[in-house]
């Protein structure tokens, strides 16, 4: 997919490899690179996938693989957790509950 | 000519970026030794009560509501002994405009990063000090990047941060979103370098003054509305600013009675720079994660010397279970008609267990809430942990192993706010001290300091330093 120049992009890039980690970082850490996504207005014309250049929201020039075009925010309020009905329930009944208010 | 940009090279430069990018010399505050003058610090380098009101009401930070809950209160007597059953109130910092207390850190934070004429703020969080400079550095028209561990190595992150990067780039920040890792210092030291922007860290002086006014003003609430002050106020504790700040706000009102409680969701077991425990836990912050190495060690922070030292105002600190959290946020929620995210209600789980103990005359405060929204929410955050193979039943939260299971209480007696022993935190941290600065000897300003910074006695000192083969001298 081509991408024109001066649209708005999401980059990512390797900040450490995994050789490169601080000597602290636990094992399970350690096996994987420190990665970074970052936001920005493409410089140059590039398809998907190719190594670019960003400038970003504050002026800065960020390098990095192309990954996405005007990038959306996917969070939601998740799959529906039917315990938390029940919790409301149970303290009205705790408070309120009894004959007087049936 | 081109800088070593590898980890132990910027690592390395920390001191000198440090310096250009707060502002604040250190060293004056210190003796060399252990001991820093924290109180010279907070006077010289941050602000006065009324300065921080003025500086925080100009932009509609502060001044919040104080709300009593009163359907939780008579929950709380349900449960509890003849007698018992503490009023509960809560200060809804919510009302700050980007949605939490931690507005008015950023408030002074960014003001003074103005003042000194930077052209931007950096920030390391993910979580609502984010969105809170953010939303400030909009107002004073500063650029802001905004640093986070967002996600794992399989690219899945938590709702709650994602939501928070939202947030950032909602109020025009720039945000940079990493993998799970200690480096996230690294990314943030040369990003501080290649931009010469102000280091709005949680932990300066300024940062933790900020606070202060949120203490004071439950004071001043409390006194207008009751005509006494609160016996117990209750502070979601992780990095300690929270607390601290509130601390002293509430020491300035001169309400020096006030019982300081700081709680944390328990968390004991998960490792918190485990690539694959990272979405194992259903908290980012108000954890003990943060609240037990950062009680132990402030000074582990972005800055020098930290400004946030809970060891020096906490009186009592308490755990709490991430189910008995998210029961309590539902139960705001359902019987308050009030909607707040879940970091707040840490505090607010520990309060409904402290209130059973108090008689029904005495008065325990919340002292902050948080927004709540789509990513933001107990729905999300408790989806997210079942599609980690996190187990969430009802049941005993006694059984609850963070990692393993989210046990929601199954009635509200069960909500009991455990104990953490301080005598062991404040033995921890003077040990820190005395292997951090290497001594077999200190002297009687250290003493006086290690007292000081424990709220504790010179025989406590005495006897950690015995323990150690340190001696004292004249």
């Amino acid at each position: 997919m081509q991408v024109k120049k001066g649209e708005w992009v999401r980059i990512h890039n390797i900040v450490l490899t995994s050789e490169e980690r601080a000597p602290q970082v636990p094992d399970d850490t350690k096996k994987v690179p420190l990665e970074a996504w970052v936001k920005g207005f493409l410089q140059e014309d590039a398809q998907m996938g190719d190594e670019v250049e960003v400038k970003t929201m504050t002026g800065r020039m960020e390098k990095g693989k192309l990954i996405e075009v005007n990038s959306s925010y996917k969070h939601n309020y998740g799959n529906f957790v039917p315990e938390l009905l029940q919790i409301g329930m149970q303290l009205r009944d705790i408070l309120w509950g009894g004959e007087a208010h049936e | 000519m081109s800088k070593d940009m590898s980890y132990q090279a910027v690592m390395a430069r920390n001191n000198e970026i440090m310096k250009k990018a707060i502002g604040i010399d250190y060293s004056t505050f210190e003796s060399g030794q252990i001991r820093f003058d924290y109180e010279q610090m907070m006077r010289e380098t941050g602000y006065t009560l009324d300065e921080m009101q003025k500086i925080q009401g100009d932009t509609g930070v502060g001044n919040t509501p104080l709300l009593e809950l009163k359907n939780l209160t008579a929950l709380a007597r349900k449960v509890s002994p003849e007698g018992k059953g503490a009023r509960i109130f809560v200060k809804d910092e919510a009302s700050n405009p980007s949605g939490s207390f931690k507005a008015r850190r950023a408030a002074n934070a960014v003001y003074h990063a103005k003042r000194l004429g930077y052209k931007g703020v950096i920030a390391a969080t993910s979580g609502n000090y984010g969105a809170a400079v953010a939303s400030q550095a909009s107002i004073h028209g500063l650029k802001c990047i905004i640093v986070q561990e967002c996600y794992d190595s399989k690219g899945k992150g938590q709702p709650e941060i994602i939501e928070k990067a939202r947030k950032c780039e909602a109020y025009g920040a720039e945000v940079i979103q990493l993998t799970v890792g200690p480096e996230l210092f690294y990314t943030f030291l040369k990003l501080l370098e290649e931009t010469g922007y102000f280091n709005a860290s949680l932990y300066s002086p300024f940062g933790i003054a900020g606070v202060e006014t949120l203490g004071y003003e439950i004071a001043m609430q409390f006194r207008e509305r009751m005509g006494k002050d609160p016996d117990v106020v209750v502070c979601t504790n992780a990095g300690g600013g929270n607390l601290t700040g509130t601390a002293r706000g509430l020491l300035k009102a001169g309400a020096d009675h006030v019982k300081v409680v700081g709680a944390s969701v328990d968390l004991s077991g998960l490792h918190m720079a485990s690539d694959e425990q990272f979405n194992k836990k259903s908290f980012t912050t108000g954890h003990t994660g943060f609240g037990i190495p950062f009680a132990t060690w402030p000074d582990r922070s972005d800055v020098p010397r930290s400004a946030a030292r809970p060891l020096r105002y906490i009186d009592r600190y308490v755990t709490v279970t991430q189910g008995q959290v998210f029961y309590m946020t539902e139960t705001l929620a359902q019987i308050e008609g009030i909607e707040r995210g879940p970091a707040g209600n840490t505090s607010l789980a520990a309060a409904f267990s402290i209130a059973q103990e108090l008689d029904e005359d005495k008065i325990v405060v919340v002292q902050e809430t948080e927004y709540t929204g789509a990513g933001k929410h107990i729905q999300p955050q408790l989806s997210f942990a079942r599609d980690n193979g996190i187990e969430l039943r009802f049941g005993n939260p006694e059984e609850e192993i963070p990692g393993k299971n989210i046990i929601l209480p199954e009635h509200p007696r069960l909500i009991k706010a455990k104990d953490i022993n301080l005598n062991k935190l404040k033995r921890s941290y003077i040990n820190k001290c005395i292997d951090t600065y290497g001594k077999k000897e200190i002297n009687q300003s250290d003493l006086e300091f290690l007292v000081e910074d424990t709220k504790s006695s010179v025989e406590f000192v005495k006897e950690v330093l015995n323990e150690k083969e340190v001696s004292v001298i004249e």
